[in-house]
């Protein structure tokens, strides 16, 4: 009797203990969002202003804007995200309906999980040596070929993911019908998984929009207004990096500003993601 | 139901070589290393209908995915033997897969809508064979439509998604996207599974008015489904083809003991 009620009262303090601990590492994972989120509106709200959007980055002690590394994020983020997008959805098709179950496929699988969680400093280096040293010169294109690496793998496993989870008994309604799979997985595999397919590409665009480390040595900055992608071409995490450790207040401020908007946009990207994994879970 | 069955092993009946559509002959299948049918040798007669009953895994889907080598889709699967369709083997390696699919078409256990309107998902078959105008398309689809009873309830709404229909329309909408293609021969996979006593017995319905175009196969754990619908009916057990007769001699004078237990729900 008193065996049995030990148990019960060492179960429970068990239980309570473990949910307890549970509890605790969520709060602390989330204050330490909030911490940097207020931080960051605290501190990047106040230096928004049309110049912001107008204005080329300025030298020390001038005033100035982001407007030239906000044009160039977008496009080497758009760059990169064409060729992410172009390689990781085939990709993960392959594994998903062709590569299942073979040797080749595991091999393949394994190598864009180890991609996955590569450190980016690395590809940007990889990068480096196989688009920037042969050249001699860092280009905006350099950048997004480091970018597309990193999201590649982000999309090839949702993609992957999510044509996995379309029922075997639609793939076979098509080829039932005599298309062949090729046929069937372009016009209706694709179609019914296009929400999961959408939410991966904004999930590896959030992934790199804030990534520096690549950059670093791909594309680095440019002061000034520059479109041609086989230059270097600002962009906002760089600006960040450079401004942030500078001496001079208006710099700084800028900093702030544009860790901020970057902030926003993944925020922002993150929440329609959601929203659409939510659509395709209903539909 | 009560006359004492025959003490065989096997019974499977002869069908009239003039109303063969499609002669299975000494049919083995393996799922890897599994042999999941054994030496299966039957007819399928033209415009008739056919069930294929039994317990689960006794191979009569397997069988049903013989007949378009729906099978060839996974490696590891193998059929062996003759299904001869017009005369013409089927399972012989050079035939067109995609060919083959067109005359033998295939409804599913659950309804498999494509994520597109109603109207496409009956036009989309036809479109990989043939290059019809706007009209006639839409003749066609309207066709299909009402031979699977369907056309009154989405008659208003063809440019609205399949996937909002009811489970029992969605499964009428592949019936109707299956008979679109005009196949000779339909595989119809425990069709009403997944559907409700009115949908199901709509679709029996459905069943009946078809076979005057198509030589339909059914697989069904439903016995008074096959015993309403059916002109033949095969009795499976472990891979094995047990009876096969016509429907109403099946059910009411099983040949064989294990016929009797199955029917009599002795067993399975």
């Amino acid at each position: 009797m008193t065996d049995r009620s030990n148990l019960m009262i060492r179960r429970r303090i068990k239980n309570i203990v473990f949910t307890g601990f549970c509890w605790a590492v969520t709060a602390l994972a989330l204050i330490a969002l909030a911490t940097i989120l207020w931080t960051l509106v605290g501190r990047g709200i106040g230096g928004i202003n049309p110049d912001i959007f107008i204005l080329a980055t300025p030298a020390a002690g001038s005033h100035g804007g982001l407007a030239n590394a906000i044009v160039g994020s977008i496009m080497m983020c758009a760059m990169g995200m064409v060729i992410a997008l172009v390689i990781g959805i085939l990709a993960g098709t392959w594994l998903a309906e062709y590569g299942k179950g073979t040797a080749y496929g595991s091999v393949v699988r394994f190598l864009n999980d180890v991609l996955l969680s590569a450190p980016s400093i690395l590809v940007g280096l990889f990068v480096y040596e196989m688009l920037v040293a042969p050249f001699h010169g860092f280009s905006a294109l350099a950048g997004a070929v480091a970018l597309g690496l990193l999201a590649t793998p982000v999309i090839t496993r949702t993609t992957e993911d999510v044509l996995s989870l379309q029922p075997a008994l639609l793939r076979e309604s098509g080829v039932a019908l005599g298309a062949p799979l090729s046929l069937v997985i372009r016009e209706v595999l694709w179609r019914a998984a296009r929400g999961g397919i959408i939410t991966g590409g904004l999930l590896a665009f959030a992934r790199i929009s804030g990534e520096t480390a690549p950059l670093l040595f791909t594309d680095l900055n440019n002061q000034f207004f520059e479109f041609n992608p086989t230059h270097q071409i600002a962009n906002l995490p760089v600006v960040i990096y450079n401004f942030a450790n500078g001496a001079d207040e208006g710099l700084r401020q800028l900093a702030w500003v544009g860790a901020l908007l970057i902030a926003v946009t993944v925020l922002g990207v993150t929440i329609v993601a959601r929203f659409l994994t939510r659509e395709q879970g209903r539909s | 139901m009560n006359t004492a069955p025959q003490d065989l092993e096997t019974s499977i009946a002869r069908i009239d070589a003039a109303q063969v559509k499609v002669d299975v002959r000494g049919l083995d299948f393996y799922y890897g290393a599994t042999q999941a049918l054994k030496s299966v040798s039957l007819a399928f007669a033209r415009n008739q209908v056919t069930a294929l009953i039994g317990p689960s895994g006794c191979g009569k889907s397997t069988l049903l995915r013989t007949l378009n080598r729906m099978y060839a889709l996974y490696p590891g699967q193998k059929a062996t033997g003759e299904i001869v369709i017009d005369g013409e083997n089927v399972l012989g390696s050079g035939v067109d897969l995609a060919r083959l699919r067109a005359r033998v078409g295939m409804v599913f256990q659950k309804p498999t809508p494509f994520p597109m309107s109603v109207y496409d998902n009956v036009a989309y078959g036809v479109r990989l064979y043939e290059n019809l105008s706007k009209a006639d398309m839409d003749v066609r689809v309207e066709e299909s439509l009402t031979r699977a009873a369907l056309w009154d309830e989405v008659k208003d709404n063809l440019r609205g998604s399949g996937l909002g229909l009811s489970g029992g329309q969605q499964q009428r909408l592949c019936v109707a996207r299956g008979v679109a293609v005009k196949p000779e021969v339909l595989l119809l996979d425990e069709p009403t599974s997944a559907l409700d006593p009115i949908s199901s017995a709509r679709l029996e319905d459905t069943i009946s008015q078809l076979k005057t175009d198509h030589t339909i196969v059914i697989v069904t754990h439903n016995l008074g489904q096959a015993a309403r619908v059916s002109d033949h009916t095969g009795f499976m057990y472990l891979g094995e083809l047990v009876e096969f007769g016509p429907t109403d001699a099946v059910f009411t004078r099983p040949a064989t003991r294990r016929t009797s237990d199955y029917i009599t729900g002795r067993f399975g």
